[in-house]
């Protein structure tokens, strides 16, 4: 079994993510399970999201606290919050930024999300909605998913000119992640 | 067969679609209000034919699909926590009523302080009501065991309310990939509700609830208790039928065995966090150990049949517990305890109060120690429960 932790603000998605990368395994045959860490908080507040992917059912559903695998939906975050408390060791971080983020002794990947959902208008109250880029990076960074699953992923969460462009944001994001 | 990947909220709406429920009342409260907003879209789109109604407080939730049944319709309404607790008087009416009516509790706990997660204080302090009371352990589980409620609660020989119990956020907000019978399929098999036991409708002299004599009284909850009983036997049947005729599992009715059955030492508990304890209790027997779960599906009726057999070999019984009685043990402790009676020790633990992450290394710990302690001499008879908190630094008595 696969286990992943995504960090994002209330509002720019990062639940939905994981349910994208959750269905996108399950259209490969695999089990997956997306859980979010709801406090009583509001928009803006850092929202924890839980992606497992395995191939048999999974039977836990408690909260992921050895993660093989980090997204951080905003480089804010690491300022906010110690990820070495979160994923200690050499555990792989993923973060939305437009400049490679210091962070010592661990694989770094980074992709310009914000840019991409600007681009695009994947935009609500002010809020730019990387979560469908992020996700595409996910899949490629840890290997959860292949592309055309995370496409067909979206047909069960998004309709017409949304689909459209979430679409594309996966296909741009897939070859926009940087090491 | 369609498999989605849904969260148990969703799943217990897509439920409530397949089963052509004809009126819903909704009274939002956290976790559960997705359901109710699932089912608005649904009515919305035409494709739940239903009268949806928002009513001013879950007291009219659960009075209006009281009225709703009375009146022969298929009934759906959905709650937790503070939500159940303004429903307790509606919740005898209906279950002494003998109206067969389904509702999510989609378990939160309660306050104070006011929190958002879940334990099993709010579906359990229910108990005595006359209510069917389940508890799901999977996003699946809970959109089966939403289907069943209908079919048992219906049955002639049951005629009682049916509550599926589902954890907030852990299987409320969680998404699992779930396999759905078709709409057709699910119509053979769940026909629209036939207006049983009674039927009020304009221009018929009809009373329900009136006043009566004490005997009556007596009879109608000796009824509503013989109804329970035979319940039992519904509730096995339903879920191999269902299994069956959908080509879906079989959890084994009242409970889930999970090695429980001939093992040394068994652990009962129940809801979601049953998968995290079934992973530690696998770890256990790979290390020798003789130690199996038995997973409490069903609180009403209470499986004592299951749990006396099951533990009539057993040296003891663990039963970790995610409510209290405060004065006494834990209440799903209290109630393994009179079922097997003092033949086995019966340790209580309680933990996951007010929703406490507690994972499979949690589980791993208690029932190991719990282990240990019966080898070493230290568990007999009554024992007071302990309360498992480990940022605490010790498992305090």
């Amino acid at each position: 079994m696969r286990e992943f932790l995504i960090l994002s603000r209330g509002g720019q998605g990062g639940v939905m993510a994981s349910r994208i990368l959750a269905s996108a395994a399950v259209l490969e045959g695999l089990w997956a399970q997306a859980i979010p860490e709801f406090g009583p908080e509001r928009r803006g507040a850092i929202v924890k999201s839980y992606l497992r992917v395995s191939d048999a059912p999974i039977a836990r559903h408690s909260s992921v606290r050895r993660p093989e695998g980090v997204a951080v939906f905003s480089s804010k975050i690491l300022e906010l919050i110690d990820i070495s408390k979160l994923a200690p060791g050499s555990v792989p971080v993923l973060v939305n930024a437009a400049k490679k983020p210091e962070l010592v002794d661990r694989d770094v990947y980074y992709i310009d999300a914000t840019s991409i959902a600007l681009k695009l208008g994947l935009v609500i109250a002010g809020w730019p909605l990387v979560n469908t880029a992020m996700a595409s990076a996910m899949a490629r960074v840890f290997g959860i998913a292949g592309l055309e699953s995370i496409v067909r992923a979206l047909g069960e969460y998004f309709r017409g000119k949304l689909l459209e462009a979430n679409t594309e944001a996966v296909r741009i994001a897939w070859d926009s992640v940087m090491r | 067969m369609a498999r989605r990947v849904l969260m148990g909220n969703t799943a217990v709406a897509e439920a409530v679609r397949l089963a052509g429920v004809q009126v819903v009342t909704a009274y939002p409260i956290t976790p559960q209000t997705v359901i109710v907003e699932r089912i608005a879209e649904m009515v919305e789109r035409g494709e739940l034919k239903a009268r949806y109604i928002r009513v001013e407080s879950e007291h009219s939730a659960l009075a209006l699909v009281y009225g709703a049944a009375a009146g022969g319709a298929r009934a759906f309404t959905a709650t937790s926590s503070h939500g159940l607790l303004y429903m307790y008087e509606m919740l005898w009416w209906v279950a002494g009523s003998r109206l067969p009516i389904v509702m999510a509790v989609v378990t939160r706990s309660i306050g104070p302080p006011w929190g958002l997660h879940s334990d099993h204080h709010d579906a359990l302090t229910v108990r005595d009501t006359g209510w069917i009371i389940g508890f799901a352990s999977s996003v699946q589980e809970a959109f089966d065991m939403t289907l069943q409620a209908f079919k048992i609660s219906e049955d002639r020989r049951v005629m009682l309310p049916a509550m599926v119990a589902l954890e907030g956020f852990t299987l409320s907000h969680t998404a699992e990939p779930v396999e759905m019978p078709d709409e057709k399929s699910v119509s053979e098999w769940l026909p629209p509700r036939e207006p049983l036991p009674f039927k009020i409708e304009p221009g018929k002299a009809f009373a329900v609830g009136n006043t009566g004599p004490d005997e009556v009284t007596m009879e109608l909850k000796w009824l509503a208790w013989r109804a329970m009983e035979r319940s039992r036997f519904v509730i096995r049947e339903t879920d191999l039928e269902y299994a069956k005729r959908f080509g879906l599992r079989s959890y084994g009715g009242l409970v889930e065995d999970v090695y429980a059955k001939g093992s040394d030492y068994v652990v009962v508990a129940m809801g979601a966090w049953c998968g995290d304890l079934k992973e530690a209790v696998e770890k256990l027997r790979g290390e020798g150990y003789r130690v199996g779960l038995l997973r409490i599906r069903y609180f009403r009726p209470f499986p004592w049949e299951e749990l006396r057999e099951v533990s009539q070999n057993a040296k003891a019984v663990l039963v970790i517990d995610r409510a209290v009685s405060i004065g006494h043990r834990g209440i799903l402790g209290l109630e393994v305890s009179s079922a097997i009676g003092d033949r086995v020790p019966v340790k209580n633990v309680i933990a996951g109060i007010g929703g406490v992450d507690t994972g499979p290394e949690d589980f791993y710990s208690i029932v190991k120690t719990f282990i240990e302690e019966y080898e070493s001499g230290s568990i007999e008879g009554w024992s007071i429960p302990e309360w498992y908190m480990p940022w605490m630094g010790v498992v305090s008595k």
